[in-house]
Protein backbone atom coordinates (compact mmCIF):
# COMPACT_ATOMS: atom_id res chain seq x y z
CA UNK A 1 0.00 0.00 0.00
CA UNK A 2 1.27 3.45 -0.83
CA UNK A 3 2.42 5.56 2.08
CA UNK A 4 0.76 8.90 2.79
CA UNK A 5 4.20 10.41 3.33
CA UNK A 6 6.72 11.19 0.63
CA UNK A 7 9.51 9.79 2.81
CA UNK A 8 9.22 6.66 4.96
CA UNK A 9 12.34 5.50 6.90
CA UNK A 10 11.34 1.88 6.23
CA UNK A 11 11.77 2.53 2.47
CA UNK A 12 15.54 2.70 2.89
CA UNK A 13 15.55 -1.04 3.65
CA UNK A 14 13.77 -1.58 0.31
CA UNK A 15 16.37 0.29 -1.75
CA UNK A 16 17.61 -2.99 -3.22
CA UNK A 17 14.14 -3.63 -4.63
CA UNK A 18 14.78 -1.15 -7.48
CA UNK A 19 16.47 -4.06 -9.29
CA UNK A 20 13.08 -5.78 -9.56
CA UNK A 21 11.90 -3.44 -12.31
CA UNK A 22 15.22 -3.07 -14.06
CA UNK A 23 17.52 -5.90 -13.07
CA UNK A 24 20.56 -5.13 -15.22
CA UNK A 25 20.72 -1.40 -14.55
CA UNK A 26 19.92 -1.82 -10.86
CA UNK A 27 22.61 -4.42 -10.37
CA UNK A 28 25.14 -2.35 -12.31
CA UNK A 29 24.36 0.62 -10.07
CA UNK A 30 24.82 -1.36 -6.83
CA UNK A 31 28.02 -2.93 -8.08
CA UNK A 32 29.36 0.53 -8.95
CA UNK A 33 28.13 1.95 -5.64
CA UNK A 34 29.82 -0.79 -3.61
CA UNK A 35 33.07 -0.40 -5.56
CA UNK A 36 33.12 3.35 -4.96
CA UNK A 37 33.08 2.89 -1.18
CA UNK A 38 35.95 0.38 -1.05
CA UNK A 39 39.31 1.50 0.34
CA UNK A 40 41.25 3.17 -2.48
CA UNK A 41 43.35 6.30 -2.79
CA UNK A 42 40.89 7.58 -0.16
CA UNK A 43 40.13 5.58 2.97
CA UNK A 44 36.64 4.20 3.53
CA UNK A 45 36.46 6.57 6.51
CA UNK A 46 37.15 9.62 4.33
CA UNK A 47 34.59 8.45 1.80
CA UNK A 48 32.00 8.07 4.54
CA UNK A 49 32.50 11.72 5.56
CA UNK A 50 32.25 12.91 1.93
CA UNK A 51 29.04 10.89 1.55
CA UNK A 52 27.64 12.47 4.70
CA UNK A 53 28.41 15.99 3.46
CA UNK A 54 26.85 15.31 0.05
CA UNK A 55 23.84 13.67 1.73
CA UNK A 56 23.19 17.04 3.37
CA UNK A 57 23.70 19.18 0.28
CA UNK A 58 21.39 16.81 -1.61
CA UNK A 59 19.02 16.96 1.37
CA UNK A 60 18.47 13.21 1.12
CA UNK A 61 16.96 11.94 4.40
CA UNK A 62 17.73 8.31 3.54
CA UNK A 63 21.39 9.13 2.90
CA UNK A 64 21.63 11.20 6.09
CA UNK A 65 20.27 8.27 8.15
CA UNK A 66 22.58 5.82 6.40
CA UNK A 67 25.80 7.84 6.67
CA UNK A 68 25.18 9.09 10.22
CA UNK A 69 25.01 5.44 11.27
CA UNK A 70 27.94 4.52 9.02
CA UNK A 71 30.04 7.22 10.69
CA UNK A 72 29.18 5.96 14.18
CA UNK A 73 30.09 2.42 13.16
CA UNK A 74 33.47 3.62 11.96
CA UNK A 75 34.11 5.48 15.24
CA UNK A 76 33.93 8.87 13.51
CA UNK A 77 33.18 11.52 16.13
CA UNK A 78 30.22 13.89 16.14
CA UNK A 79 32.62 16.82 15.78
CA UNK A 80 34.15 15.31 12.63
CA UNK A 81 30.72 14.62 11.18
CA UNK A 82 29.44 18.15 11.89
CA UNK A 83 32.57 19.66 10.32
CA UNK A 84 31.93 17.57 7.20
CA UNK A 85 28.36 18.90 7.08
CA UNK A 86 29.73 22.46 7.31
CA UNK A 87 32.07 21.76 4.39
CA UNK A 88 29.01 20.74 2.34
CA UNK A 89 27.04 23.75 3.56
CA UNK A 90 29.93 26.13 2.79
CA UNK A 91 30.20 24.88 -0.78
CA UNK A 92 26.43 25.02 -1.17
CA UNK A 93 26.21 28.62 0.11
CA UNK A 94 29.37 29.56 -1.78
CA UNK A 95 27.80 28.19 -4.93
CA UNK A 96 24.84 30.51 -4.39
CA UNK A 97 26.90 33.52 -3.48
CA UNK A 98 29.40 33.20 -6.32
CA UNK A 99 26.41 33.81 -8.64
CA UNK A 100 26.33 37.23 -7.05
CA UNK A 101 29.21 38.06 -9.40
CA UNK A 102 26.97 37.21 -12.35
CA UNK A 103 24.33 39.53 -10.89
CA UNK A 104 26.92 42.28 -10.49
CA UNK A 105 28.18 41.74 -14.06
CA UNK A 106 24.65 41.95 -15.43
CA UNK A 107 23.73 45.04 -13.45
CA UNK A 108 27.00 46.76 -14.32
CA UNK A 109 26.34 46.04 -17.98
CA UNK A 110 22.75 47.29 -17.86
CA UNK A 111 23.26 50.39 -15.79
CA UNK A 112 24.48 53.58 -17.31
CA UNK B 1 22.78 27.48 43.47
CA UNK B 2 22.48 23.82 44.24
CA UNK B 3 23.73 21.58 41.51
CA UNK B 4 21.08 19.16 40.30
CA UNK B 5 22.23 15.61 40.97
CA UNK B 6 22.22 13.35 37.94
CA UNK B 7 20.11 10.24 38.64
CA UNK B 8 22.22 7.10 38.95
CA UNK B 9 21.24 4.28 36.62
CA UNK B 10 19.90 1.26 38.46
CA UNK B 11 19.82 -2.34 37.31
CA UNK B 12 16.62 -3.70 35.78
CA UNK B 13 16.42 -6.01 38.80
CA UNK B 14 16.47 -3.10 41.21
CA UNK B 15 13.87 -1.28 39.15
CA UNK B 16 11.78 -4.48 39.16
CA UNK B 17 11.47 -4.16 35.40
CA UNK B 18 9.68 -6.94 33.57
CA UNK B 19 12.73 -7.19 31.30
CA UNK B 20 14.85 -8.28 34.27
CA UNK B 21 13.45 -11.75 33.64
CA UNK B 22 14.91 -13.90 30.88
CA UNK B 23 11.51 -15.27 29.95
CA UNK B 24 10.07 -11.79 29.30
CA UNK B 25 13.05 -10.91 27.10
CA UNK B 26 12.72 -14.12 25.11
CA UNK B 27 9.02 -13.49 24.58
CA UNK B 28 9.77 -10.00 23.29
CA UNK B 29 12.40 -11.38 20.92
CA UNK B 30 9.98 -13.97 19.54
CA UNK B 31 7.00 -11.66 19.00
CA UNK B 32 6.48 -8.72 16.63
CA UNK B 33 8.62 -8.74 13.49
CA UNK B 34 9.71 -12.34 14.08
CA UNK B 35 6.18 -13.66 14.75
CA UNK B 36 4.54 -11.90 11.79
CA UNK B 37 7.10 -13.21 9.31
CA UNK B 38 8.72 -9.84 8.49
CA UNK B 39 12.08 -11.30 9.58
CA UNK B 40 13.15 -14.96 9.75
CA UNK B 41 13.78 -16.39 13.20
CA UNK B 42 17.38 -17.42 13.89
CA UNK B 43 16.38 -21.08 13.68
CA UNK B 44 14.82 -20.53 10.24
CA UNK B 45 17.94 -18.67 9.10
CA UNK B 46 20.44 -21.34 10.09
CA UNK B 47 18.22 -24.09 8.67
CA UNK B 48 18.90 -22.54 5.23
CA UNK B 49 22.53 -23.68 5.53
CA UNK B 50 21.87 -26.94 7.43
CA UNK B 51 23.39 -25.53 10.61
CA UNK B 52 20.33 -26.44 12.68
CA UNK B 53 20.50 -27.75 15.34
CA UNK B 54 23.62 -25.87 16.35
CA UNK B 55 26.13 -28.28 17.86
CA UNK B 56 29.36 -27.74 19.82
CA UNK B 57 32.82 -28.25 18.36
CA UNK B 58 35.63 -29.16 20.76
CA UNK B 59 35.65 -27.20 24.02
CA UNK B 60 38.27 -24.46 24.11
CA UNK B 61 37.04 -21.84 26.58
CA UNK B 62 35.61 -22.22 30.05
CA UNK B 63 34.05 -18.90 31.06
CA UNK B 64 33.20 -18.46 34.73
CA UNK B 65 31.04 -15.63 36.04
CA UNK B 66 32.13 -14.78 39.60
CA UNK B 67 29.09 -12.61 40.30
CA UNK B 68 26.87 -9.84 39.00
CA UNK B 69 28.10 -7.20 41.45
CA UNK B 70 29.89 -4.31 39.75
CA UNK B 71 31.09 -0.83 40.69
CA UNK B 72 29.75 0.47 37.36
CA UNK B 73 26.25 0.56 35.86
CA UNK B 74 26.86 0.59 32.11
CA UNK B 75 23.87 1.52 29.98
CA UNK B 76 24.35 -1.42 27.60
CA UNK B 77 25.22 -4.13 30.16
CA UNK B 78 23.86 -7.54 29.13
CA UNK B 79 24.51 -8.87 32.64
CA UNK B 80 22.37 -6.14 34.24
CA UNK B 81 25.28 -5.78 36.67
CA UNK B 82 25.72 -3.05 39.25
CA UNK B 83 26.39 -2.26 42.90
CA UNK B 84 22.85 -3.37 43.76
CA UNK B 85 23.38 -6.93 42.49
CA UNK B 86 24.29 -9.29 45.32
CA UNK B 87 24.73 -12.55 43.39
CA UNK B 88 28.30 -13.66 44.14
CA UNK B 89 29.95 -17.07 43.63
CA UNK B 90 30.57 -18.83 46.95
CA UNK B 91 33.84 -20.51 47.88
CA UNK B 92 32.08 -23.92 47.66
CA UNK B 93 31.12 -23.30 44.02
CA UNK B 94 34.64 -22.00 43.35
CA UNK B 95 36.04 -25.27 44.70
CA UNK B 96 33.76 -27.20 42.34
CA UNK B 97 35.00 -25.01 39.47
CA UNK B 98 38.63 -25.69 40.43
CA UNK B 99 38.04 -29.45 40.17
CA UNK B 100 36.77 -28.91 36.63
CA UNK B 101 39.60 -26.52 35.72
CA UNK B 102 42.16 -29.17 36.70
CA UNK B 103 40.64 -31.73 34.34
CA UNK B 104 39.12 -29.77 31.45
CA UNK B 105 40.38 -30.00 27.88
CA UNK B 106 39.73 -26.25 27.48
CA UNK B 107 42.90 -24.21 26.87
CA UNK B 108 41.38 -20.90 28.00
CA UNK B 109 39.91 -19.92 31.36
CA UNK B 110 37.92 -16.70 31.22
CA UNK B 111 36.80 -15.00 34.46
CA UNK B 112 34.05 -12.45 34.15
CA UNK B 113 31.29 -10.69 36.12
CA UNK B 114 30.11 -7.96 37.05
CA UNK B 115 33.48 -6.95 38.27
CA UNK B 116 35.06 -10.32 39.13
CA UNK B 117 37.50 -8.53 41.46
CA UNK B 118 34.56 -7.63 43.74
CA UNK B 119 34.12 -11.26 44.74
CA UNK B 120 35.80 -11.43 48.20
CA UNK B 121 37.51 -14.70 47.24
CA UNK B 122 38.69 -13.48 43.84
CA UNK B 123 42.42 -13.47 44.65
CA UNK B 124 42.33 -16.88 46.27
CA UNK B 125 40.51 -18.28 43.25
CA UNK B 126 42.99 -16.75 40.78
CA UNK B 127 45.92 -18.15 42.81
CA UNK B 128 44.40 -21.63 42.87
CA UNK B 129 43.23 -21.60 39.25
CA UNK B 130 46.61 -20.42 37.96
CA UNK B 131 48.20 -23.55 39.49
CA UNK B 132 46.24 -25.68 37.00
CA UNK B 133 48.53 -24.30 34.27
CA UNK B 134 45.82 -23.36 31.79
CA UNK B 135 47.41 -21.88 28.67
CA UNK B 136 45.43 -18.63 28.50
CA UNK B 137 44.02 -17.26 31.77
CA UNK B 138 41.77 -14.24 31.13
CA UNK B 139 40.34 -11.82 33.67
CA UNK B 140 37.78 -9.36 32.30
CA UNK B 141 38.52 -6.23 34.27
CA UNK B 142 36.44 -3.07 33.89
CA UNK B 143 39.61 -1.00 34.70
CA UNK B 144 37.92 1.42 37.13
CA UNK B 145 37.86 -1.33 39.79
CA UNK B 146 41.65 -1.00 39.95
CA UNK B 147 41.19 2.65 40.99
CA UNK B 148 37.98 2.22 43.03
CA UNK B 149 39.62 1.26 46.31
CA UNK B 150 43.15 1.45 47.75
CA UNK B 151 43.15 -2.30 48.35
CA UNK B 152 42.88 -2.79 44.58
CA UNK B 153 45.82 -0.55 43.65
CA UNK B 154 48.15 -3.57 43.48
CA UNK B 155 45.90 -5.51 41.07
CA UNK B 156 48.19 -4.88 38.06
CA UNK B 157 51.07 -6.44 40.04
CA UNK B 158 48.81 -9.30 41.20
CA UNK B 159 47.72 -10.00 37.61
CA UNK B 160 51.36 -10.00 36.56
CA UNK B 161 52.38 -12.48 39.26
CA UNK B 162 49.82 -14.96 37.98
CA UNK B 163 50.41 -14.26 34.30
CA UNK B 164 46.80 -13.22 33.85
CA UNK B 165 45.68 -12.02 30.44
CA UNK B 166 43.75 -8.77 31.06
CA UNK B 167 40.79 -7.93 28.81
CA UNK B 168 39.15 -4.57 29.48
CA UNK B 169 36.26 -2.56 28.10
CA UNK B 170 36.90 0.77 26.43
CA UNK B 171 34.04 1.97 24.23
CA UNK B 172 35.88 4.93 22.76
CA UNK B 173 39.07 6.94 22.96
CA UNK B 174 37.11 10.07 23.79
CA UNK B 175 35.84 10.97 27.26
CA UNK B 176 32.31 11.93 26.14
CA UNK B 177 31.45 8.66 24.42
CA UNK B 178 32.99 6.51 27.14
CA UNK B 179 31.28 8.29 30.03
CA UNK B 180 27.92 8.30 28.28
CA UNK B 181 27.97 4.52 28.04
CA UNK B 182 29.81 3.58 31.22
CA UNK B 183 29.12 6.42 33.64
CA UNK B 184 30.52 9.80 34.58
CA UNK B 185 34.25 9.79 35.37
CA UNK B 186 34.83 6.28 33.98
CA UNK B 187 37.05 7.51 31.15
CA UNK B 188 39.59 9.29 33.36
CA UNK B 189 39.79 6.38 35.81
CA UNK B 190 40.11 3.87 32.94
CA UNK B 191 42.97 5.88 31.42
CA UNK B 192 44.79 5.91 34.79
CA UNK B 193 44.25 2.16 35.20
CA UNK B 194 45.59 1.49 31.69
CA UNK B 195 48.68 3.59 32.45
CA UNK B 196 49.22 1.57 35.63
CA UNK B 197 48.88 -1.70 33.72
CA UNK B 198 51.39 -0.39 31.17
CA UNK B 199 53.75 0.57 34.01
CA UNK B 200 54.09 -3.07 35.12
CA UNK B 201 54.52 -4.21 31.51
CA UNK B 202 50.97 -5.00 30.41
CA UNK B 203 50.17 -4.22 26.78
CA UNK B 204 53.66 -3.03 25.92
CA UNK B 205 55.00 -3.95 22.48
CA UNK B 206 56.88 -7.28 22.70
CA UNK B 207 55.54 -7.89 26.24
CA UNK B 208 54.11 -11.30 27.09
CA UNK B 209 51.73 -9.66 29.55
CA UNK B 210 48.64 -9.49 27.35
CA UNK B 211 46.36 -6.48 27.58
CA UNK B 212 43.46 -6.40 25.12
CA UNK B 213 40.61 -3.93 24.91
CA UNK B 214 36.95 -4.55 24.15
CA UNK B 215 34.99 -2.09 22.06
CA UNK B 216 31.18 -2.08 22.20
CA UNK B 217 29.26 0.45 20.11
CA UNK B 218 27.71 3.08 22.36
CA UNK B 219 24.27 2.96 20.74
CA UNK B 220 21.98 1.20 18.28
CA UNK B 221 24.57 0.49 15.60
CA UNK B 222 26.99 -2.31 14.78
CA UNK B 223 30.75 -2.22 15.31
CA UNK B 224 32.92 -1.24 12.37
CA UNK B 225 35.86 -3.21 11.03
CA UNK B 226 37.86 -4.54 13.99
CA UNK B 227 41.30 -3.91 12.47
CA UNK B 228 40.51 -0.31 11.46
CA UNK B 229 39.04 0.41 14.89
CA UNK B 230 42.15 -1.07 16.50
CA UNK B 231 44.38 1.26 14.47
CA UNK B 232 42.28 4.29 15.45
CA UNK B 233 42.30 3.31 19.15
CA UNK B 234 46.05 2.65 19.15
CA UNK B 235 46.86 5.96 17.50
CA UNK B 236 44.57 8.04 19.74
CA UNK B 237 45.45 6.35 23.05
CA UNK B 238 49.17 6.55 22.32
CA UNK B 239 49.15 10.17 21.13
CA UNK B 240 46.83 11.48 23.85
CA UNK B 241 47.84 9.39 26.86
CA UNK B 242 50.96 7.36 25.97
CA UNK B 243 48.96 4.12 26.36
CA UNK B 244 49.84 0.82 24.68
CA UNK B 245 47.67 -2.26 24.31
CA UNK B 246 47.76 -5.40 22.17
CA UNK B 247 44.49 -6.22 20.42
CA UNK B 248 41.07 -4.63 20.17
CA UNK B 249 38.03 -6.92 20.22
CA UNK B 250 35.00 -5.36 18.52
CA UNK B 251 31.89 -6.84 20.10
CA UNK B 252 28.31 -6.41 18.90
CA UNK B 253 25.76 -5.49 21.57
CA UNK B 254 23.23 -8.30 21.83
CA UNK B 255 19.58 -7.31 22.15
CA UNK B 256 19.08 -8.56 25.69
CA UNK B 257 18.83 -7.10 29.19
CA UNK B 258 19.69 -3.40 29.58
CA UNK B 259 20.59 -3.01 25.91
CA UNK B 260 17.20 -4.47 24.90
CA UNK B 261 15.54 -2.11 27.38
CA UNK B 262 17.41 0.80 25.76
CA UNK B 263 16.49 -0.33 22.22
CA UNK B 264 12.81 -0.49 23.10
CA UNK B 265 12.76 2.78 25.07
CA UNK B 266 14.57 4.67 22.28
CA UNK B 267 12.38 3.17 19.53
CA UNK B 268 15.41 1.55 17.90
CA UNK B 269 14.48 -2.09 18.46
CA UNK B 270 13.06 -2.94 15.02
CA UNK B 271 15.75 -1.08 13.09
CA UNK B 272 18.45 -2.78 15.15
CA UNK B 273 16.99 -6.24 14.56
CA UNK B 274 16.80 -5.47 10.82
CA UNK B 275 20.46 -4.43 10.90
CA UNK B 276 21.45 -7.67 12.62
CA UNK B 277 19.46 -9.86 10.24
CA UNK B 278 20.65 -7.97 7.15
CA UNK B 279 24.27 -8.31 8.31
CA UNK B 280 23.85 -12.08 8.92
CA UNK B 281 27.03 -13.86 7.85
CA UNK B 282 26.79 -17.59 7.41
CA UNK B 283 30.58 -17.95 7.76
CA UNK B 284 30.31 -16.60 11.32
CA UNK B 285 27.94 -19.43 12.29
CA UNK B 286 30.82 -21.90 11.86
CA UNK B 287 32.88 -20.11 14.53
CA UNK B 288 30.23 -18.73 16.83
CA UNK B 289 31.52 -18.86 20.43
CA UNK B 290 28.86 -21.18 21.89
CA UNK B 291 30.47 -23.92 19.78
CA UNK B 292 33.76 -23.78 21.71
CA UNK B 293 32.74 -22.23 25.06
CA UNK B 294 30.88 -23.20 28.20
CA UNK B 295 29.60 -20.54 30.56
CA UNK B 296 29.31 -21.10 34.32
CA UNK B 297 27.09 -18.82 36.40
CA UNK B 298 27.82 -17.51 39.92
CA UNK B 299 25.64 -20.31 41.33
CA UNK B 300 27.38 -23.01 39.30
CA UNK B 301 24.88 -23.66 36.51
CA UNK B 302 26.05 -24.30 32.97
CA UNK B 303 25.07 -22.37 29.84
CA UNK B 304 25.98 -22.32 26.14
CA UNK B 305 27.22 -18.74 26.50
CA UNK B 306 27.14 -15.71 28.79
CA UNK B 307 24.07 -14.36 26.96
CA UNK B 308 22.07 -17.56 27.47
CA UNK B 309 23.09 -17.37 31.13
CA UNK B 310 21.46 -13.97 31.42
CA UNK B 311 18.37 -15.27 29.63
CA UNK B 312 18.26 -18.15 32.15
CA UNK B 313 18.58 -20.77 29.39
CA UNK B 314 20.54 -23.63 30.98
CA UNK B 315 22.33 -26.12 28.70
CA UNK B 316 20.13 -28.77 27.13
CA UNK B 317 21.93 -31.63 28.84
CA UNK B 318 21.39 -34.08 31.68
CA UNK B 319 24.30 -32.38 33.42
CA UNK B 320 23.45 -28.75 34.14
CA UNK B 321 25.61 -27.93 37.15
CA UNK B 322 29.37 -27.63 37.69
CA UNK B 323 29.12 -30.15 40.57
CA UNK B 324 28.08 -32.85 38.08
CA UNK B 325 30.26 -31.64 35.20
CA UNK B 326 30.73 -34.21 32.47
CA UNK B 327 32.55 -32.84 29.46
CA UNK B 328 31.78 -35.64 27.02
CA UNK B 329 28.10 -35.56 27.93
CA UNK B 330 28.02 -31.78 27.57
CA UNK B 331 29.69 -31.94 24.17
CA UNK B 332 26.80 -34.07 22.98
CA UNK B 333 24.12 -31.39 23.31
CA UNK B 334 22.14 -29.07 21.08
CA UNK B 335 22.86 -25.38 21.64
CA UNK B 336 19.83 -23.32 22.64
CA UNK B 337 19.16 -20.44 20.27
CA UNK B 338 16.82 -17.49 19.90
CA UNK B 339 16.77 -14.20 18.00
CA UNK B 340 19.50 -12.67 20.19
CA UNK B 341 21.92 -15.07 18.45
CA UNK B 342 21.83 -12.81 15.37
CA UNK B 343 24.14 -10.53 17.39
CA UNK B 344 26.93 -13.12 17.16
CA UNK B 345 26.55 -13.72 13.40
CA UNK B 346 26.34 -10.13 12.12
CA UNK B 347 29.11 -8.84 9.86
CA UNK B 348 32.46 -10.32 10.85
CA UNK B 349 30.70 -12.12 13.72
CA UNK B 350 31.07 -11.36 17.40
CA UNK B 351 32.26 -13.24 20.46
CA UNK B 352 33.94 -12.48 23.78
CA UNK B 353 37.18 -12.71 21.73
CA UNK B 354 35.89 -10.23 19.14
CA UNK B 355 35.26 -10.93 15.45
CA UNK B 356 35.08 -14.60 14.44
CA UNK B 357 35.85 -14.26 10.72
CA UNK B 358 38.60 -12.43 8.87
Amino acid sequence: MASKNYYDPADLRKFGNITEWSKELGEKFFEYYNSVFQEGALTAREKSLIALAVAHTEMCPYCIDAYSKDGLQRGITKEEMMEAVHVGAAIKSGASLVHGVQMMNKINKLEM
Amino acid sequence: MLKEKKPTLQSLHKRESNLAKGKAQLEYLSNGIFANGELPTFAQKIKESDDFPLRPNSLEILQINLGYMCNQVCAHCHVDAGPDRKEIMTIETMEQCLEVIKNTSAHTLDLTGGAPEMNPNFRWFVEEASKAGIKDFIVRSNLTIIRANKKNYDLPEFFKQHNVHVVSSMPHWTRGKTDKQRGSGVFDQSIKALQELNAVGYGMPESNLKLDLVYNPSGAFLPGDQKSMEQDFKKALLEDFGIHFHELFAITNLPISRFLDYLIASDNYEDYMYQLVEAYNQAAVKNVMCRNTLSVSWDGFLYDCDFNQMLELKVASKTQHISEYNESLLQNRNIIISQHCYGCTAGAGSSCQGAVTN
